[in-house]
């Protein structure tokens, strides 16, 4: 189900300080075409249909065409991502049209705690971190062979 | 540091890229959910003075196995117990495991989902009346930490919303690690060991598959966590399909390449995974086996898993074919049972399954379930959510063939392949099962070459980790590489190449396809050299054909071995000559070469045991049983980088928790 860019959306991403789907892509497939500045998908039949690229795209411009091998034409799922949800409208190739709405996280974007100031006290001891600083206990097998 | 992107016309190779030489104490290769465990915990441990650089072949955002997300997580102790953890891998996994790990990672994994939670994943949550509250709703029930209720599917899995998931683990990493100790775009291709100190790991050589650079890297200990290995095997789907792999298509078996060929024994690489799954999207099925309670049809419209005969084939493999929860690969072997015996197809009987939950809900909490079924695939397997609507499946009216898919290779899942691991330094742990470095000490989750280590897929003998359990086990080891870089301050890294031989090394393909592809107007096509495409297709079919792939329902025999043994060290030979006109090339071709050399060692292992283990997942047609007698062991293998030979040997198995 490669991912493939409508020409008439992408803008190379040329404001950006990177091209967003290469900058993404886990496999590498996302390229920009330097004199016509668009982007493509180089390898399709690499792509994992992660939607990594779909997601991303500050323009919309990215979509995904369903396997040559084994999907019929005719349907579409497109992700629309917002800061807290995604929400996805799944269209049959039948016409029928299904949206669904899903959490993605509940912080706000960059705010995760990496317990920036947290320091381990005994490395010879098997705890993490935060099992060290909760005062957790490394439990033993309840019994043995 | 994030690299800026170049555009294809600039990501032509040279001959002579520019080289960058760093050195640091703790080097993590990998960026996956185990390498962001290790990010987010080593500078919680780092001592003054020691350095730390994380490298990643993509973008942590959306690196690894967890790219799309995830819809449950599969590991989650909760009010269970580590010792029926292990009670539960043991039996999945045909008996023989390493016991050690896997109890050290069950006590250990709840504190990485509890920071997950903290961070932002949506955990779903049970309301106080006992309904499903989705991870937005279910924050007013508290989190899990403070004791609030999961929903289980099983009594392991806890369900969230995890499209985001890796997203939000990465977030925490990289703050906890600092951009600039982060290298993304850069692909690790071979590890290099000391010039002086004998079986001491001592830095990695790699190149940017977005500038002409290569760098070598120095360091005193370092963790390989690159995942499993996909598309090894012939894939079900040949054409654009074979990117829908059920694993991440990127993972090309470089954690077990890069650290046998420094000579770290592997564990188990006979083991694998052939996941039964919706046909060709791949989706998940956990979620209709356990929460909507489906069940599997074969073509007659038998719910054969329950048939008589079933029960009477899963006594040939008691006690695990007789535990209340079957094994995964026994399963499937249920599965091919009624495939080979005319039997099929296999169909997930999602229609009767809704009607059956429909019977006790109203309108508004079907459209939940409803929701619920999509979101599994959303969240994880976008395509299969693209292939239903492509073919007209609404489950609650059309029911969904299921299929087991090509092998797989990995340590983290329902596998348990990868590289023999020293245990935890505790007293209930079996001397045998821990490996002292040249000092004497024991460190957790290293590999038999002092200072590396691994996690994740890259740890052997312990499957079901999932992704929790992969974000744990790299905090762990986190903390053990800092441990062995205080504890060897005064090593200085040396290597045994120069800067020239390094890049020779490395970009070779890139060399050979500048020497050679002016002879002939096309340049995939000449004698003197082979594109990493074409080579992926000759490894895929003599896997496939003779190394137990799909084309013989997973079955192999000694003598086809004998066959796919020769192909593939005539590929190996071959690999000599891969050529890389560009960046993206040059990471294929070293791929691929990673790719034949872990498949190469699956195969030997799989020679090695003489018996079949692991039903549904392969079958040895010469030794088709299980035998206890002679084979209730690991198997083990180390390449001996100064000879360029194998050994492949019998490591004894120690039980610790009781049955």
């Amino acid at each position: 189900m490669p991912s493939y860019v409508i020409t008439e959306k992408c803008d190379g991403c040329k404001g950006g300080d990177k091209t967003a789907c290469m900058y993404i892509c886990p496999n590498d497939l996302m390229v920009l075409d330097p004199t016509a500045m668009k982007a493509y998908n180089q390898e399709p039949d690499q792509c994992w249909e992660c939607f990594s690229c779909v997601k991303i795209c500050p323009t919309q411009a990215i979509e995904v065409r369903g396997y040559a091998d084994f999907v019929p034409l005719g349907s579409s799922i497109y992700p629309m991502m917002g800061t807290e949800d995604v929400m996805w409208t799944c269209k049959f190739r039948n016409g029928m049209i299904k949206r669904f709405k899903f959490p993605i996280r509940t912080t706000p974007e960059g705010e995760a705690n990496a317990y920036a100031d947290l320091k381990g006290k005994d490395l010879e001891s098997e705890l993490l971190s935060t099992e060290e600083a909760d005062g957790y206990q490394m439990p033993r097998p309840q019994a043995t062979v | 540091m994030a690299l800026p992107n170049k555009p294809i016309g600039e990501l032509k190779a040279v001959r002579d890229p520019e080289v960058v030489e760093k050195e640091v104490d703790i080097l993590i290769v990998g960026g996956g959910m185990a390498a962001c465990g290790t990010a987010f915990e080593v500078k919680k441990w780092l001592q003054d003075g020691q350095s730390v650089l994380l490298v990643d072949k993509a973008a942590m955002e959306r690196s690894g196995a967890v790219a799309q997300g995830l819809s449950a997580i599969n590991t989650y102790i909760g009010g269970n117990s580590p010792d029926d953890y292990v009670r539960m891998v043991r039996n999945d996994l045909m008996g023989i495991v390493r016991e050690d790990l896997i109890f050290d990672l069950g006590c250990h994994v709840d504190d990485s989902v509890h920071l997950f939670e903290e961070w932002g994943l949506p955990i779903w949550k049970k309301s106080p009346e006992g309904k499903n509250l989705d991870g937005k709703k279910g924050l007013k029930q508290g989190s899990l930490k403070e004791g609030a209720q999961p929903v289980r599917t099983g009594k392991w899995q806890i369900m969230i919303n995890g499209e985001s998931y890796k997203r939000i683990v990465a977030e925490a990493a990289k703050k906890a690690l600092g951009e600039d100790n982060i290298l993304e775009r850069v692909f690790i291709v071979e590890l290099l060991l000391d010039k002086n100190r004998d079986n001491q790991i001592a830095g990695a050589i790699g190149f940017s598959v977005r500038e002409n650079k290569v760098f070598i890297i120095k360091c005193k200990t370092m963790m390989v966590a690159c995942g499993g290995a996909v598309n090894i095997y012939q894939p079900r789907s040949v054409g654009e399909g074979k990117g829908r792999a059920w694993y991440p298509v990127w993972n090309s078996g470089s954690t077990y390449t890069l650290a046998m060929k420094v000579g770290a024994e592997l564990s188990m690489m006979e083991n694998r995974f052939t996941p039964a799954r919706f046909k060709d999207g791949y989706g998940p099925v956990g979620a209709w086996f356990l929460l909507f309670k489906a069940k599997a049809l074969n073509g007659l419209g038998e719910s054969y898993a329950g048939s008589d005969a079933a029960k009477k084939e899963l006594e040939y493999y008691a006690p695990y074919g007789t535990a209340a929860i079957t094994p995964t690969c026994l399963r499937n072997h249920l599965m091919l049972f009624e495939m080979k015996a005319g039997r099929g197809p296999i169909i997930m009987d999602t229609v009767t399954a809704l009607a059956e939950l429909g019977k006790t809900m109203d309108k508004k909490e079907l459209k939940h379930l409803e929701s619920e079924a999509w979101e599994d695939f959303l969240d994880m397997t976008c395509g299969q959510a693209n292939l239903w609507c492509a073919t007209n499946t609404e489950p609650e009216k059309k029911n969904s063939e299921l299929m087991p898919t090509e092998p797989y290779l990995l340590g983290s899942h329902s596998g348990c392949c990868g590289l023999w691991v020293s245990g935890p330094d505790f007293d209930w742990v079996p001397e045998s099962f821990k490996i002292k470095a040249d000092n004497g000490k024991v460190y957790n989750r290293m590999t038999t070459v002092n200072g590396l280590f691994t996690a994740g897929d890259g740890v052997g003998c312990s499957g079901h980790k999932f992704s929790s359990g992969s974000h744990a086990e790299g905090r762990m080891t986190a903390k053990q590489m800092v441990r062995y870089a205080k504890d060897h301050a005064d090593y200085k890294p040396e290597l045994a190449i120069t800067k020239e031989e390094a890049v020779d090394i490395v970009y070779k393909p890139v060399r050979v396809f500048l020497d050679n592809y002016e002879y002939t107007t096309a340049a995939d096509i000449n004698p003197n050299y082979m594109k990493p495409e074409g080579m992926m297709y000759r490894m895929m079919k003599a896997t496939h054909e003779y190394g137990a792939g799909t084309a013989t329902y997973y079955q192999t025999t000694s003598a086809n071995l004998v066959i796919v043994m020769d192909l593939l060290a005539t590929m190996r030979e071959d690999c000599e000559k891969l050529a890389a006109g560009d960046l993206h090339e040059l990471m294929r071709a070293w791929e691929i070469y990673h790719r034949i050399w872990t498949v190469e060692s699956h195969l030997r292992h799989i020679q090695y045991r003489k018996e079949t283990r692991y039903p549904g997942f392969y079958y040895q047609a010469d030794y088709p049983n299980q035998d206890d007698e002679n084979w209730f062991c690991f198997v083990n293998s180390k390449y001996d980088p100064k000879t360029q030979t194998w050994d492949t040997f019998k490591r004894d198995y120690v039980q610790i928790i009781p049955s």
